[in-house]
């Protein structure tokens, strides 16, 4: 079980406060991503959550328990550090063992435990060596490992996978997932990056100095954002924001348009302007365009190989079904 | 990291500390104001009462004060110039690539580990010593009449002494902050075509200048009170040709038994080192997260 | 630098370096070899080197009848339990300083360094008047006490940098993993402090061993460790070098070599952490 609910949770650092009150029902099995640029207060949350920072006011229930001021060792919630935390005098296996040596876990059962975690995570030749001797991804899966063991109501993760290179972190966010999908056990997930938000997420938390500014699925973000930021937030490259008169021309104070929501051509189009940049990835074709008096830059999204280069003149299409339009204060207008 | 509950157990871990600290540094700076102003001698202590501030002026405005706040000035100057500038010069050269840089180490830093008085002493007697002292062999064969160091230039030879004590530790530290120094910065300079000296004076010395600070406070701190050296040279003689201050209120306080004049040296020795102390302190609290 | 220096580049440096090194040792190294010396081949002239009868006859006659054993063990009493019994208060107040780093952290520690700079002539007297009162002057727990307190700020202030050093997510992962704080403590950061403790350990054995105000002032011979011994050798009577040479060897000898061994932490700990 892992039902986890914030009520009114709130936190100060001395005079700063960095969480407002929030609300946050986290349910059973659910992998929930929080993401928000960096200093907003995600891994604070997840601290606040685990029980390593003291909230400031308000309520956190596990399973209907009030946890507010249980220690984070009574919660049954395991958590992976970025740093992997990894205990660096213990062997890999004593490292998996330790909170079931607290736990006073019997012997054999330890031992049961620790060989199926370690078949899971391809780290039966290693548990013999001491952290020191292992890779950064080998590190990361000792430190699920040192979570799995525990069989918690809920794992946290603060942003597990940012030491890691682009390669295996894209290996290692799929053997998260299909950790969730085999264990079906509430995840927590702390992140920064969107893509790995949008592809693991069952639902998203986005978050602003703290204060939550959306929650809902992947989807429900990409397609209707509530406001400004989180249209800008999420989605990979970033959607262009337009003000000013354009934006006017649609009764609203604000216009997006998603970069592969824009179409482009030589000949003919909407708005008119000159390619600066352009990146050809074959699968893919991105131009930043200047000149369109919208924005700085527009950035387009085309699939598949587009032949044009830097300093063609070129006439971008929105479509007109997927203009997101923001009001002044940059909510959402329907 | 921080909960109600680590925050309490971390002020009762704290505290056994701070109580033994505080009553360390209060109680004996409570009292040594008390005799300050008191008349005290251990040999007639029924003649006891208060004393205004005569204890300072009996102790200030005695020949022997500014005789040993020079002493303790030289001896601190002294000492600190021979070990920055030989400290400097050794550390640069170790820092080359030399064969037996371990060994090198080692026989440079060992004297630091000599107690003053077996330094002091060997020093005394089997190189200034003038009939049988290496120096004395030395000027012999030069054809020179030996020199009486400890007599003719008392506060010159413990200078040495006790720059030779202390040469490791600047030399020690100064080398480590070369060490620390990134080479990527040197080789950029020498493509920039700044030649050797240059890259000494606009790069190497800027780099180590906090340690020569740290170096040079912190030796100030140990100098001020060189007591062992003196007692077993010279006895702050001949005469008080090498009498500095702490030597000079422990004349008063354990050769005289008065206590009063004692400690109104007390008073100024803890004035004087607050002094050096406010910048070391600065300086160190810089570094802190 | 890893650029490849010409072989006689090389080879002048060296020479250098090794020169430099061997006239700051040769103080030592004489009184090395004049240890093994007979008195009178001790103050020749012209100076004997290598070339004479090496005995240990020195070393027998300082044993036995300068009572050398009973200041080695003074010496060994205060120096290790200066430094244990410091260790055993400074341990919890620089783990709690290091791990709960408060707002006022740093002006405590920064207290705490300013009672080592406390000259100690300036305290002379009251410290020697509040060991009169209490009948203590001259005596090993006199001694241990004074040293103990006088080296606290320094093992505070290494402990702490060393603590500093063991990243806080592990601690924190302890206690999510459902270590009590004992637990926490014994595991977790002691394992992992060992190698910091161990050299806090050594540096201040090494300082009190060398301690030579308190030392020589607040003892007269039954608490008076080898610096007082040592001093003893002031006035002269007759021949002595060489027994004074013994009597060195042996009192810097053992902390010399631990000393060697301490001189990474010596730069830490002598600088409060300023310099690493
Ligand atoms: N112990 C603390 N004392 C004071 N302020 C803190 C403390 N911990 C965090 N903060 C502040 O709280 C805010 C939120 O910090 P937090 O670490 O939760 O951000 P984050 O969203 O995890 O950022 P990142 O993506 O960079 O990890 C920041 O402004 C930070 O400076
Ligand atoms: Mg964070």
């Amino acid at each position: 079980m892992g039902r986890i609910t914030l009520d009114k949770v709130s936190k100060s650092f001395g005079e700063v406060n960095v969480i407002p009150p929030l609300d946050l029902t986290i349910e059973d099995g659910e992998f929930v991503v929080f993401v928000g640029p960096s200093g907003c207060g995600k891994s604070t949350l997840l601290r606040l959550i685990a029980g390593l920072e003291d909230i400031t006011s308000g309520q956190i229930r596990i399973d209907g328990n009030d946890a507010t001021h249980m220690p984070p060792a009574k919660r049954g919630l395991a958590m992976v550090f970025q740093s992997y935390a990894l205990y660096p005098h213990m062997s890999v296996k004593k490292n998996i063992a330790f909170p079931m040596k607290m736990a006073g876990v019997d012997p054999a059962e330890q031992e049961r435990r620790i060989k199926s975690a370690a078949e899971a995570l391809n780290l039966t030749a290693y548990l013999d060596r001491r952290p020191g001797q292992l890779s950064g991804g080998q590190r990361q899966r000792v430190a699920i490992g040192r979570a799995i063991v525990r069989e918690p109501a809920a794992f946290l993760f603060d942003e597990p996978l940012s030491n890691l290179d682009a390669a295996l972190r894209v290996g290692m966010r799929l053997e998260i997932s299909e950790l969730h999908n085999r264990l079906e056990t509430t995840m927590i997930y702390v992140t920064h990056d969107q893509v790995e938000a949008m592809t693991m997420a069952d639902k998203i938390v986005v978050l602003q100095a703290g204060v939550i500014e959306q929650v809902g699925s992947p989807m429900e973000l990409y397609h209707k954002p509530r406001n400004a930021f989180v249209a800008g937030f999420i989605g990979s490259p970033k959607m262009n924001l337009i003000g000013g008169a354009e934006a006017a021309k649609h009764n609203a104070a604000t216009i997006g348009v998603r970069p592969e929501h824009i179409a482009v051509s030589a000949t003919e189009g909407t708005w008119k302007g000159t390619i600066g940049v352009s990146e050809h990835l074959g699968s893919d074709t991105f131009f930043h365009v200047h000149g369109t008096g919208l924005a700085d830059a527009m950035t387009i999204r085309a699939g598949g190989e587009v032949d044009l280069h830097h300093g063609d003149t070129v006439f971008l299409t929105p479509d007109a079904d997927k203009i997101h339009r923001f009001d002044k204060e940059g909510l959402r207008i329907e | 990291m921080a909960t109600q509950a680590s925050r309490s157990a971390a002020r009762l871990m704290v505290s056994p500390s701070v109580i033994l600290l505080f009553i360390w540094m209060a109680v004996p700076l409570g009292m040594v104001i008390y005799y300050s102003f008191r008349r005290y001698r251990l040999l007639n202590p029924e003649r006891a009462g208060w004393n205004g501030w005569s204890n300072y002026s009996s102790f200030v405005f005695s020949p022997d004060f500014g005789g040993a706040l020079v002493n303790t000035l030289i001896l601190v100057l002294g000492v600190l110039i021979i070990t920055v500038v030989l400290g400097i010069l050794i550390a640069l050269l170790i820092d080359q690539p030399i064969w037996g840089q371990g060994p090198v180490r080692i026989l440079v830093i060992s004297p630091f580990f000599i107690m003053p008085p077996v330094s002091a002493l060997v020093w005394k007697n089997m190189f200034f010593n003038p009939s049988n002292g290496l120096f004395g062999e030395l000027f012999k064969y030069l054809g020179m009449r030996p020199f009486d160091f400890l007599g003719q230039a008392p506060l010159g030879s413990i200078v040495t002494i006790v720059a030779w004590e202390w040469l490791p530790f600047a030399t020690l530290i100064l080398l480590t902050a070369l060490q620390s120094l990134d080479s990527e910065q040197l080789e950029a300079a020498e493509m920039d075509g700044a030649p050797v000296l240059k890259r000494f004076w606009y790069i190497i010395l800027p780099h180590m200048s906090r340690s020569i600070t740290v170096v040079i406070l912190i030796q100030t701190i140990f100098l001020l009170g060189i007591f062992g050296e003196i007692l077993v040279t010279t006895a702050g003689g001949p005469g008080t040709a090498s009498t500095t201050l702490p030597f000079l209120i422990f004349k008063e306080a354990l050769l005289d038994f008065d206590v009063g004049t004692a400690a109104a040296g007390g008073v100024v020795a803890v004035i004087l080192a607050n002094i050096v102390a406010i910048f070391l302190m600065k300086a160190i609290g810089k570094n802190l997260d | 630098m890893a650029r490849a220096v010409t072989p006689a580049r090389k080879s002048i440096n060296t020479a250098a370096a090794w020169t430099v090194a061997l006239i700051i040792f040769f103080p030592i190294l004489w009184t090395i070899l004049t240890s093994f010396k007979p008195e009178p081949v001790a103050v020749a002239s012209p100076p004997v080197f290598l070339n004479f009868d090496w005995s240990f006859e020195n070393y027998e006659t300082v044993i036995q009848q300068r009572g050398y054993g009973q200041f080695f063990w003074n010496s060994m009493v205060i120096a290790f339990g200066s430094t244990i019994l410091g260790m055993i208060i400074a341990i919890p107040s620089a783990w709690a300083m290091a791990f709960v780093h408060g707002k006022r952290t740093k002006d405590l520690l920064m207290w705490m360094l300013s009672t080592k700079m406390m000259p100690a002539a300036g305290v002379l007297v009251p410290i020697y008047l509040i060991a009169v009162y209490f009948k203590i002057l001259d005596t090993r727990f006199l001694l241990t006490i004074v040293l103990m307190l006088m080296n606290l700020p320094i093992i505070i202030w290494m402990l702490y940098t060393y603590f500093r050093e063991i990243p806080v997510d592990i601690l924190e992962a302890a206690r999510m993993d459902g270590a009590s704080l004992t637990n926490e403590i014994l595991y977790v950061l002691t394992p992992m402090a060992v190698p910091g403790i161990a050299s806090t350990l050594l540096l201040n054995v090494i300082l009190a061993w060398n301690e030579s105000f308190w030392t020589l002032n607040l003892t007269a011979f039954n608490a008076a460790p080898l610096t007082k011994f040592i001093a003893g050798f002031s006035s002269p009577q007759g021949l002595f070098y060489a027994k004074l040479s013994a009597a060195s060897v042996m009192a810097f000898l053992p902390i010399m070599i631990l000393g060697w061994f301490s001189q990474k932490q010596l730069v830490r700990g002598l600088t409060f952490g300023a310099v690493k």
